[in-house]
């Protein structure tokens, strides 16, 4: 009886208990695809971490910089490694927070970068469904009490139009014109939007120079931070990662002290 | 093909007495009934050509490609039937992907291809399924250098310094002969690849044809990627002048 | 029943009393590790000690492990989780190595440690440096470390030993430097190291690594470099 119900919801198959064509086909590890979403897994903090991302839009494209820096607690671990991602020529991503895992995404995002290009349609990821596919990916991770513990600054160029957005890891996401993660949020985020107040209509030399004033000032309050960057900038024409930079920084201030009193 | 079947040749999981696999041999059939496809290797990368016949002026332009990206630096070509073909190339870049995601570097193109071969090949073993109906020719360009190889509808794979597959494969292979492949560079094998994509077109037969090219080598970094315009045209007007020179020449021993 | 009972809690509260830390915790190779890469190969080095607690529980302990003829990984973090780890490594590469015809390349290597240590991230402990030579791209050095990314440096330095020898290592470390130089950097920094960190000691366990195959020595009781305090 239970068969024969069974039988009525789920079909036994066309053909089966033999030799399956291509059943041979898997290798014991090549279905390990990433399925480390079951429950008993969980990320509880992030080991090796990257600091603020800073992004901002300017009039004809956007600007976005990362330091180089992978703390492991508060030692300087890893000092060269990049934070800044481009996915193609009209999108970049900038990272923060779990290195790890943003290995891990950026493998995802590049085999499926690989799969749009093979098609060869002319389509591919545009900045605004990379924004919307990252916010999906994260808030489903999250939602498994299992988050990517990261924070995404995504900045690119579409119909004519800068693109910047931020999601984090447990999904809250949003776009603004000027956007920063972490210590950035206190320190550099208001001296953006300042400036953006004041100036409107700033142009691509003016947007980088205060992004890299920032990151100047980042270096010098936060203790996470390295005097090392890369910046990108993602126009009509394209996207390009630049750098390393290491900014000339200045510490005249520190003859006019003595003492604490 | 000598004999018929007699009822061996309805399963592709029996022999016939005299030890063939007819379903075997008429899915290579299948790939001799169509347009043809050659690949050559050249000293820095190597080069696909299709004949693709257009058997209805109601197609758009372009459509049902015949040449696919693998992976990045992976390309193929196919002769024989477009839905089978497209099925083994999802096949590979599975395989590509498996690859690159289990051991985080490109997969070189001789795994791939003992893979991909399997997989064929076990689609000759067994009465449920059908022989896959294509030729597939794939090749890629690595650090040790070019790579070529074409895999038959019984499983079955060589590598190649040159290779056809479909209707005129053996003209083909002829015209191929001709040429000293091993020293010319792929820019200049992309012209030879056309031309001998327009000699073998049997102009009476099959009317219209389309010319695909594309390429993977130093010039594209290592890239598989149709061949860009301007040289595409190029190409193509050589094949053409060097396809009138010869008709002219056959009229004057007339 | 009732004062069986009685008797096994109290049996317990015995035990946990009496029970020393070291005969309960986990056994991990406290550790110093470095790499470094050179032209045509690469130094590893290691100290030879595991504790449990405070008891070293293997003064001479190998934690250079050999995954194929020219990959090893050096071990830190919890000594059953690295060896299962490094065990696991070894057979999909040996297995790799079979199928391909062809030996496995270093990214390669470190690649499947990070694939295994990121997965299992939450579950094990263990930092691990992947060092060894390829016909591709020579000497090269990566850095596995807790959370399960992976880099490639041009030297490495890892376990609870490697706290104290940033300072050295950067003062020390020059680019292009040959086997012969490699050798001695490597060695004292793990001699620097076991002399400040409690969990490190024991002999200097170093190899080379190149094109054609693995020397190994041994530095033991004064052959380990020395310093001021030592003389």
């Amino acid at each position: 009886m239970e068969a024969g119900m069974s039988c009525l919801t789920n079909p036994p198959p066309f053909w089966k208990n033999g030799p399956q064509p291509g059943g041979i086909y898997n290798f014991p590890n090549s279905s390990a695809t990433h399925s480390n979403t079951s429950e008993s897994q969980r990320s509880a903090y992030p080991i090796v971490t990257g600091t603020s991302v800073l992004g901002l839009k300017f009039n004809g494209g956007v600007v976005i910089a990362a330091d180089m820096l992978g703390s492991y607690g508060s030692l300087a671990r890893f000092r060269n490694i990049s934070r800044l991602s481009k996915i193609n020529d009209s999108t970049v991503i900038g990272c923060g927070g779990d290195y790890a895992d943003f290995q891990f995404l950026s493998s995802v995002i590049e085999q499926r970068v690989i799969d749009e290009e093979c098609l060869n349609d002319g389509f591919g990821f545009t900045p605004k469904s990379m924004f919307s596919w990252l916010t999906r990916v994260l808030y489903n991770r999250r939602s498994k009490f299992n988050p990517l513990w990261n924070v995404y600054v995504v900045a690119g160029y579409q119909d004519e139009q800068p693109f910047l957005g931020y999601v984090d890891k447990i999904g809250v996401a949003y776009e603004a014109p000027a956007i920063s993660s972490g210590f950035g949020s206190h320190i550099a985020l208001p001296i953006l939007r300042e400036e953006m107040e004041k100036n409107t209509n700033m142009n691509e030399n003016e947007a980088i120079a205060l992004v890299q004033r920032c990151m100047k000032l980042l270096y010098y309050r936060d203790a996470r931070s390295l005097n090392k960057y890369q910046y990108a900038v993602i126009t009509k024409t394209g996207a390009a990662i630049h750098g390393p930079v290491v900014p000339e920084t200045n510490w005249e201030i520190a003859h006019l002290i003595q003492g604490y009193e | 093909m000598s004999s018929i079947g007699t009822g061996y040749d309805l399963s592709a999981s029996q022999f016939s007495p005299d030890g063939r696999v007819f379903q075997v041999e008429y899915a290579q059939k299948a790939v001799e009934n169509s347009g043809t496809a050659i690949g050559i290797r050249g000293k820095d990368g190597v080069v696909f050509g299709v004949e693709k016949l257009v058997t209805s002026k109601l197609y758009e332009v372009g459509a049902n490609k015949r040449l696919f990206n693998i992976d990045r630096h992976i390309g193929a070509a196919t002769a024989g039937l477009l839905a089978d073909s497209r099925h083994l190339v999802e096949i590979s870049r599975e395989e590509a992907s498996n690859y690159r995601s289990t051991y985080g570097a490109s997969i070189p193109l001789k795994y791939l291809v003992d893979r991909v071969s399997m997989y064929v090949h076990a689609h000759t073993l067994y009465s449920s399924v059908r022989p896959f109906g294509v030729g597939m020719i794939l090749g890629a360009h690595s650090a040790e250098g070019p790579e070529l190889y074409l895999i038959d509808p019984s499983g079955v794979a060589w590598g190649y310094h040159g290779c056809a597959a479909g209707k005129a494969k053996q003209n083909a292979k002829t015209e191929i002969e001709k040429l000293k492949v091993k020293d010319m560079t792929i820019k200049e094998l992309v012209k030879e690849v056309a031309k001998i994509i327009y000699v073998v077109h049997d102009e009476v037969k099959d009317k219209a044809f389309e010319l695909e090219l594309s390429w993977v080598g130093e010039i594209t970094g290592g890239k598989h990627e149709l061949v860009p315009k301007d040289i595409f045209v190029e190409a193509e007007k050589y094949a053409k002048e060097a396809l009138e020179e010869s008709d002219e020449s056959d009229e004057e021993e007339l | 029943m009732a004062t069986s009972m009685i008797s096994k809690n109290r049996e317990q509260a015995f035990m946990s009393n009496l029970t020393p830390d070291w005969l309960k915790t986990e056994l991990t190779t406290g550790t110093t590790i470095a790499a470094v890469e050179f032209d045509g190969g690469v130094v590893i080095g290691a100290d030879s000690r595991t504790t449990s607690g405070a008891y070293i529980a293997n003064r001479v302990t190998d934690k250079l492990t050999k995954i194929t003829d020219k990959i090893y990984c050096c071990r830190s973090g919890s000594a059953a989780d690295t060896q299962a780890v490094a065990d696991v490594v070894k057979y999909q590469l040996n297995f790799y190595q079979m199928e391909m015809g062809e030996e496995p390349l270093v990214q390669t290597a470190a690649h499947t440690f990070k694939e295994l240590c990121y997965d299992h991230r939450d579950n094990i402990s263990a930092g691990i440096i992947v060092a060894g030579w390829d016909k591709k791209e020579g000497g090269q050095v990566f850095a596995v470390p807790l959370g399960g990314m992976v880099i490639r440096q041009p030297f490495a330095i890892g376990g609870s030993g490697s706290t104290y020898l940033y300072g050295y290592v950067d003062s020390q470390f020059k680019k292009n430097m040959t086997k012969e130089e490699c050798l001695p950097f490597v060695a004292n920094a793990l001699s620097l190291a076991m002399n400040r960190d409690g969990s490190s000691g024991g002999i200097i366990r170093l190899a080379a690594i190149t094109k054609d195959g693995v020397e190994r020595v041994n530095l033991t009781g004064n052959q380990l470099p020395k310093f001021y305090e030592d003389h």
